[in-house]
């Protein structure tokens, strides 16, 4: 096994108020990213996927939040680097493209300008350079008359364009690590398959590993290479993306796949669905937080949490997982 | 009592784009909704699905008469809907109700859900008196799944499931025939969306009720579904029964769109073949001439296809009320057509919705350039 | 094996045997405030010392005690004496009654001027929100013409075309300053309110119009505007002190109030400066009183606030 790109180790992430007991968000995550991997954190509100992408990317606010833990990239712990170093970071080692293009691009300036900064910056390139680079790399993602484009405005754009851009701007650089919040999730069916395969084909390329986050089991079955499903800000399991989806171990995931209308089955049938709501949650520290609304909970799961445990090249945090030969 | 609950004839709704601030002068049309034509039959589900711009949630308000009709007609149970006015309007959208996206925004957070509840059966002379209206409520808050203490709760106390199912009930409380699902599950969390969706197949099993939902999600609408429209850029480019839509597309876009819907399953995934759509929806302010599909369409003929805008229309040899609207159906279906690249053309956004937003963090700001 | 959680989560919602409304969530979070909490205690006190002014006033504020005076040079006013704690005013008269009693009319042209300002401008409002078209178009226009001008001025203005200028005028003034702003707010979430889903759903329901615009639009769109009259009340106590500062309102000698003892304290600043310090501190006071209180109002109406 050769050396992880990034390592999360026991991550957590507590928002702080006033007078009122802390919010754990985040709660001992621990996973690992090799170089060139597609990995996946899949889950639903609330569930803390997208704090843990902000707390690797150290974007959380510094008032009102406690992480705890480490993110070691490459031996560094990004928990701990100065914030200097983790602006130089940001952008050239790792980058992130986020769910809404719209507001994550300053409308008010050029697209080419917006590209040639991260040039300038991170790679020191002189405007006529970037401004080729630029042309090139909007080419790249498939963007039609490049050259024309990088004096087009951000609200001139498509939706679907608007987030090849936000991917031009995060390969830039050619960084080791990008993280992918829900990147299609605002986007029509047709367009998410546009820029599913358009990360696929350059991750493959470039060798660029992607952490992708979403909450569609869809988008990670034909993507990613593991997948972690979150659940109340833990993961519960992951395994490797055929074994998951195959034989899925925990109950929550067992029931999120059941729940979802397939194309693929015979429509009418009624649905599994999980009962109750992520608002039912009990808490973590003494407790499974699913149990209330498990199917296979047992007396012990509202009163012990779960150890995690590896079960065949799979991590399981459950006291009664579904069968494996079920 | 005719088979049909309801059927649209020729169904277009244009909205005016207006330039100046005092004299409005209008400069062009948003073809919305472009001539549609459906039946729905008593009891039956049909699901009509596309994507963002294609007009399937202009239509749907268009059918309950929240928005203007340009032209065309809506007969609801035999009775002609889209010339009514009024008083009678009013009286008739008890038989017609809908079920919005957003439970949030559609429940008056100033209300509790029984005046919510009530306020319906009092606009149409369904209530009977406090004692016979409190059972009813009851009746519909246990119907969808609530305990009756709901009754007296306000919306933000629910989480969004919950919401929705108050929405539904709302929908039922006038007893209606016909029930209008705009997204009723996009914006629940994929645990609650079965929820809701059984909910909606059993309320229909137990009253009889016809719906019409409508969703960009083809895997939802499928599954509800007894029959599906499929729109594209404000007309129905494809109807088909449910089943027969997956295992049978015939129109290119049914196809392309079906091969982009993710499935959850990494075997099926890694060897399905994707039909990759290029460039983006056209304008519905400058739709394409001819078929509308035809700038983005992988078997785009020379002839016919810009010129000419094709009718649905059943093929031989499929199954019954399965219509397309392609003049190379056949051809695309025996395989004697073969699939091309299209070059992407983009499209200048252009129109209301172009404004820039008030405020946004750039990315690279975001990003610490 | 299944566990009763699920189910003594499912009672959990009957426990709690009624449900918080809107606005009594809005009242909670503003007693949470500490800057609501100030504010309306300056207004509280505002409040009870002119209910009970003539009672708490030492003496009759219209009455001159030239004993004051006495063993002093005619052009001075005299200091803090033993029972005067504020000295006298340039009349002679008990400075502190006056300042005390000043407070009911301060609150009278206050609450008056923007209750009726509050009460046109709702009605312009709604009319325009509920029924758009040419109606709004020309109520809007109106409005605009109002608020082209600026606000002291217009209030100026009007309070000197009445032949006699009187505390009545200094109310209508300033209450028509008010109107233009409530109206134009209240129309803009009328209209918002228009377009909204719940609206939408109630129209879709088949609930009568006016019932709509009654019970879902206006309660909805009002929240703001109670706001701005909070706000309002500031400037409008602030208005009406300038107004009769400039001659403008009743000239009444005898009359106790703020803005007309800061006019008459200006030729005595250099003898008496504390004759225009008392009134000035007591109009700012009772302004940043409303101020405090309608800004937490507005964070605690804000639907982003609630959890």
């Amino acid at each position: 096994m050769t050396t992880p790109l990034l390592e999360v180790e026991d991550l957590g992430v507590a928002f702080t108020r006033k007078g009122e007991p802390d919010s754990v968000a985040v709660d001992g995550v621990s996973f690992d990213v090799q170089p060139g991997e597609v990995v996946g954190l899949v889950g639903e509100s609330g569930c803390g996927k997208s704090v843990t992408s902000l707390a690797i990317m150290r974007l959380l606010p510094e008032r009102g939040v406690r992480v705890s833990g480490s993110a070691r990239m490459e031996g560094t712990d990004l928990l701990t680097l100065s914030d200097s170093a983790m602006r130089e970071k940001r952008g050239r080692d790792l980058s992130m493209v986020f769910q809404d293009p719209l507001s994550s691009l300053n409308p008010v300036i050029e697209i080419g300008l917006q590209v040639t900064e991260v040039l300038k910056r991170h790679r020191g390139m002189k405007s006529d350079a970037a401004r080729r680079e630029a042309a090139e790399l909007l080419e790249r993602v498939g963007i039609p008359d490049p050259r024309r484009r990088l004096d087009s405005y951000p609200h001139q754009m498509s939706g679907g364009m608007r987030q090849r851009v936000m991917i031009a701007i995060a390969l830039a650089c050619r960084p080791r690590l990008l993280i992918a919040d829900e990147p299609t999730t605002a986007l029509d069916v047709t367009i998410q398959a546009q820029i599913l395969e358009l990360l696929k084909e350059l991750v493959a390329d470039s060798g660029t590993a992607l952490v992708m986050i979403t909450h569609d089991l869809g988008v990670v079955a034909g993507l990613c290479d593991r997948v972690n499903v979150l659940y109340g800000g833990r993961i519960v399991e992951r395994a490797e993306r055929h074994r998951l989806f195959a034989k899925p171990r925990h109950p929550y995931t067992y029931g999120l796949l059941g729940s979802i209308p397939r194309l693929d089955a015979p429509p009418g049938e009624d649905l599994n669905a999980i009962r109750g709501s992520v608002n039912d949650n009990l808490p973590w520290a003494s407790a499974c937080a699913f149990a209330p609304r498990c199917p296979r909970a047992l007396e012990k799961c509202t009163e012990i949490t779960p150890a995690p445990e590896l079960v065949g090249g799979r991590f399981l945090r459950c006291h009664n997982p579904v069968p494996a030969e079920a | 009592m005719t088979e049909n609950l309801l059927e649209v004839d020729d169904l277009a709704v244009h909205f005016p784009i207006t330039r100046g601030v005092v004299l409005n002068k209008t400069v062009g049309h948003v073809y919305a909704v472009d001539g549609v034509s459906l039946t729905i039959r008593r009891g039956e589900t049909y699901g009509l699905v596309g994507e963002s711009g294609c007009g399937k949630s202009t239509l749907g308000r268009a059918i309950l008469r929240l928005t203007d009709l340009t032209r065309g007609a809506v007969r609801f149970d035999g009775q002609d809907v889209a010339g009514l006015k009024g008083e009678e309007l009013r009286r008739a959208r008890r038989r017609f109700q809908m079920v919005f996206q957003d439970p949030m925004s559609s429940l008056d957070p100033r209300q509790s859900v029984e005046s919510l509840l009530i306020e319906g059966m009092k606009a149409h002379g369904l209530s009977k008196g406090p004692e016979a209206d409190h059972a009813r409520l009851r009746e519909l808050v246990d119907a969808v799944g609530l305990p009756a203490g709901a009754l007296r709760r306000y919306p933000h106390e629910f989480s969004g499931g919950q919401r929705q199912r108050i929405g539904i009930a709302r929908a039922l409380c006038v007893e209606p025939d016909l029930i209008v699902a705009d997204e009723p599950v996009s914006a629940l969390d994929v645990s609650v969306q079965a929820q809701v969706l059984n909910l909606l197949s059993r309320l229909q099993r137990e009253l009889g009720l016809t719906y019409l939902v409508i969703a960009h999600d083809l895997a939802v609408v499928r599954h509800v579904s007894d029959r599906v429209g499929v729109m594209y850029l404000g007309g129905i480019v494809e109807e088909a029964p449910a089943t027969d839509l997956y295992a049978d597309p015939q129109h290119p876009y049914t196809r392309a769109l079906l091969s982009a819907v993710p499935v959850p399953d990494p075997e099926l995934e890694d060897r399905r073949e994707r039909i990759l759509l290029t460039g983006d929806l056209p304008s519905p302010a400058a739709p394409p001439a001819g078929c509308r599909f035809h700038t983005r369409c992988p078997w785009r003929q020379p002839e016919r296809c810009d010129t000419e805008r094709p009718e649905l229309r059943q093929l031989d040899g499929a199954v019954e009320g399965h219509r397309v609207a392609c003049h190379y159906a056949e051809a695309i279906r025996e395989g004697r057509l073969a699939r091309h690249t299209v070059e992407p053309q983009s499209f200048e956004v252009d129109g209301p919705s172009s404004a820039p937003p008030e405020h946004a963090a750039s990315v690279n700001e975001i990003l610490g350039m | 094996m299944v566990t009763t959680w699920a189910n003594r989560r499912r009672t959990r919602i009957d426990d709690l045997a009624t449900g918080r409304s809107l606005g009594a969530d809005a009242l909670v979070r503003l007693r949470r405030n500490p800057v609501a909490i100030v504010g309306a205690v300056i207004i509280a006190l505002f409040i009870l010392v002119s209910i009970f002014a003539p009672w708490i006033a030492p003496h009759d504020a219209s009455q001159a005690f030239p004993e004051l005076q006495e063993g002093l040079r005619p052009d001075v006013i005299p200091g803090a004496q033993p029972g005067f704690p504020l000295g006298s005013d340039q009349n002679g008269r008990d400075f502190f009654s006056r300042m005390i009693l000043a407070s009911r009319q301060t609150l009278l042209v206050g609450v008056f001027a923007t209750v009726i300002g509050l009460i046109f401008g709702v009605l312009i409002g709604v009319l325009a929100g509920a029924f758009g078209g040419w109606v709004d178009t020309l109520l809007m226009r109106f409005t605009d013409v109002l608020l082209s001008i600026p606000s002291l001025l217009l209030a100026i203005s009007i309070a000197a075309l009445a032949a006699r200028p009187s505390q009545t005028t200094v109310i209508i003034a300033v209450a028509i300053v008010g109107v233009p702003i409530f109206a134009r707010l209240l129309r803009g979430s009328m209209l918002a309110q228009r377009d909204s889903d719940h609206v939408t759903a109630a129209t879709a329901l088949g609930v009568k119009r006016r019932a709509i615009v009654l019970r879902h639009m206006v309660p909805n769109a009002i929240g703001p505007v109670i706001v701005q009259a909070t706000l309002t009340l500031a400037t409008a106590i602030l208005d009406a002190a300038a107004l009769s500062f400039l001659g403008l309102g009743d000239g009444d000698p005898a009359r106790a109030e703020w803005g007309l003892m800061l006019a008459n304290a200006q030729a005595y600043l250099d003898v008496r400066p504390a004759l225009a310090f008392y009134p000035a501190i007591a109009i700012i006071l009772v302004a940043l009183g409303f101020t405090l209180l309608g800004e937490a109002l507005r964070e605690a109406l804000d639907p982003k606030g609630r959890r």
